[in-house]
């Protein structure tokens, strides 16, 4: 026999398992995934974007605002400046229309390597329960974009930032029709708590995490 | 070596306890600031409970639900008996790809099959990339004493001298400082591997993904630059749906560190797209056994519900006096206690259900209502059963049982023994304590045994009815 049929039968056997209660267990299991009953939900009041920047600023990201898409590059640039990091970055292919021209930062739209210190990436949809971003990989998309470079720039438009990750299984389901390669949330900078369980920031991915909300449209 | 013994050598150990002084109820504080932001949390458990059971009173139907989904999506999905079986499908896939090097994020799987060697003996090389597995790694392939902190038990100083030494640098003291410094060495093997292993947190039927829940992006690195990914986790890692992961995850991070949602969450779904930039072309889930398809249905069946949160060593007062080493195997504390004598055989720990106080801590933090003492009663009773308990115990307890069916006997002998204890406890001006009880010398070592009255419980009994 086989493992799997090995465990599969242990298994079987262990469950009492019969044709008739297979049949009955396998329309109840079908059942189940069509109604996909959500569990008990904490109760989020008020806007939810005001609960993401409060909770993504408590995760260790900064956060700010502008009213277009077409003023993002300006704030990168103020940011970058800000923070004496280089004005030269890598964004994702799906962010290449993006005015990033006047901005007088150089972003080459491409996938990152290990050598890029600022990635630039929009994201799916964010979470207002927890200030964390919803981040699917695709063509245009790229997973190592918010991975790789010591910083992390995340546009996240207004109307994006839902309540939970429920909606953004719904979102995902209704606008991607199946979940892509990695749907990756990300809540703040990479940390450690290995040593002496003192958090440090920047264990394998950004050090620093900014995430620009934009308002509008 | 037993429990009794390491536990013995681990508590003398003056430097352990130290360190364990250190980090002790970092976490207790943590998840007891974190579960207050959830208001539901009661009833986020007793959810996390009956979904986590759903999915396995009906395991061998949503593990072929699953694996339907996964090859759907281009993943292949092999399945291990034992760590013999998970240590040759890794090598075979290896092989296969013309693999020389594997980044691994934490896997307990991986500690139980003890892959690492495995891997060196085949002429791959396996890199640790979790910053607390990569300084057991370096550190000759120590064992992890906590299953989401490997080393708890290690100070900074420890790790700064062992540092120094593996990659010739000078010793740093900063833990900011030996975090960068192993970002440093890590970062080009994470470039260059031809393919990654990881755990799985879970696996979700109803699309065939593994859920990867770390914070340090290791695992991100590991499952998105090799052109292979492996995935080896429990057969008993199976939810149905994206729902069902919402809830659990509302409780892991908070149980385990109490984080209210770790730094990265991520949800791995097949190979990577024909336009795709990154992802790996081959992924392979290996579903193991290794003990837990005979829990199925058993008496011990509920701890597969377990989610390897560690809140239950966390809050465990014996965990935190002897650390996990104490343990002996790959799981500490009373999740280990439970689960190291049915994946190894209960003859084979001997003493593990005893390393409990059976306070019932761990049962009450627990996310999934695990009921840890009731489990390692159980256990107790086995050893009994199967006369696993030493012969002086066994032959004490025939003696009581005999006596105890010979009511004049009994009579007689409790009179003569709370006399004499009594009369033991003679010792100037108090004698309320046995300070040494000759039988039971361990015991008093550590504190006194309370006097009785000199009367049993019957002949008081008897004296306030007025009857002889």
């Amino acid at each position: 026999m086989n493992s799997r049929e090995d465990i599969l039968s242990r298994v079987r056997a262990n469950l009492g398992r019969t044709d008739s209660n297979a049949l009955s267990g396998r329309t109840a299991l079908n059942a189940y995934l069509r109604a996909r009953p959500q569990g008990p939900r904490p109760k989020i009041d008020g806007d939810p974007v005001a609960r993401f920047r409060a909770k993504s600023e408590l995760l260790s990201s900064t956060v700010e605002e502008v009213s277009a898409a077409n003023r993002v590059p300006q704030a990168v640039a103020r940011y970058l400046a800000a923070h004496r990091l280089p004005a030269q970055a890598v964004c994702w292919p799906a962010l290449a229309d993006l005015p990033w021209g006047p901005s007088g930062i150089a972003v080459a739209a491409r996938p990152a390597t290990g050598s890029d210190l600022i990635g630039i990436t929009g994201c799916f949809c964010a979470l207002a329960e927890t200030g964390t971003l919803m981040l699917c990989s695709g063509p245009d998309t790229p997973a190592a974009t918010s991975l790789l470079p010591e910083t992390h720039i995340a546009i996240v438009p207004a109307k994006r930032i839902l309540i939970g990750m429920e909606e953004a299984w719904n979102l995902a389901r209704s606008e991607l029709g199946e979940m892509p390669r990695a749907v990756n949330f990300i809540s703040g900078p990479s940390r450690t708590g290995d040593i002496e369980q003192t958090i440090v920031l920047g264990a394998h991915g950004p050090y620093r995490v900014h995430i620009v909300i934009v308002r509008g449209e | 070596m037993h429990f009794k013994a390491r536990a013995g050598q681990k508590l003398a150990d003056v430097l352990l306890q130290e360190n364990l002084g250190k980090a002790k109820s970092k976490f207790v504080g943590m998840r007891a600031k974190a579960i207050v932001e959830v208001d539901a949390f009661e009833a986020t458990r007793e959810a996390a409970k009956s979904l986590r059971d759903r999915a396995l009173d009906d395991l061998d139907l949503w593990l072929e639900h699953f694996e339907q989904q996964a090859a759907r999506r281009g993943a292949v999905v092999l399945w291990a008996r034992d760590s013999a079986e998970i240590c040759r499908l890794v090598i075979d896939i290896a092989r296969r790809h013309g693999v020389r090097k594997v980044t691994k994020s934490k896997s307990m799987l991986s500690e139980e099959a003890g892959l690492n060697l495995a891997l060196e003996a085949a002429g791959i090389q396996p890199v640790e990339t979790d910053l607390g597995e990569y300084i057991l790694q370096i550190n000759d392939n120590e064992a992890p004493s906590h299953i989401i902190a490997p080393v708890f038990h290690k100070s900074k100083e420890e790790i700064s001298a062992l540092f120094a030494r593996t990659h010739q640098r000078p010793a740093l003291t900063d833990i900011q400082a030996l975090t960068r410094e192993a970002r440093e060495v890590l970062r080009p093997h994470f470039l260059s591997a031809e393919m990654g292993i990881s755990g799985g947190n879970f696996l979700v039927a109803e699309t065939g993904s593994v859920a990867l829940v770390t914070n340090e992006g290791n695992g991100r690195m590991v499952t998105t630059l090799p052109k292979v990914h492996v995935v080896i986790t429990g057969i008993e890692k199976v939810i149905p749906t994206l729902e069902d992961l919402s809830t659990l995850m509302r409780l892991l991070p908070r149980s385990a560190t109490g984080q209210s949602i770790s730094n990265y969450f991520s949800l791995l779904t097949g190979v990577r797209g024909q336009q795709e930039s990154d992802g790996p072309e081959h992924l392979y889930f290996i579903l193991v056994d290794n003990g837990r398809a005979d829990m199925v249905g058993g008496e011990f069946a509920e701890m597969l519900r377990c989610i390897r949160c560690g809140a239950c060593m966390n809050h465990c007062p014996v965990y935190q006096a002897v650390g996990g080493h104490a343990y002996g195997w790959v799981y500490p504390g009373p999740m280990g206690s439970i689960l190291t004598p049915l994946f190894t055989g209960l003859e084979n720990a001997i003493d593990l259900p005893q390393a409990a106080t059976l306070c019932n801590q761990c049962g009450v933090v627990c996310p999934v209502k695990i009921p840890l003492p009731d489990l390692l009663r159980k256990l107790r009773e086995k050893q009994v059963e199967r006369h696993l308990r030493p012969l002086t115990e066994r032959l004490a307890l025939r003696v009581w049982g005999w006596v105890a069916r010979h009511p004049r006997l009994y009579a007689i002998s409790t009179q003569v023994a709370v006399r004499y204890l009594k009369w033991l406890a003679h010792d100037g001006d108090r004698n309320d304590r046995i300070r040494i009880l000759g039988m039971a010398t361990e015991w008093t070592r550590g504190r006194d045994f309370p006097a009785p009255e000199g009367k049993t419980f019957r002949e008081m009994y008897a004296a306030r009815k007025g009857k002889p």
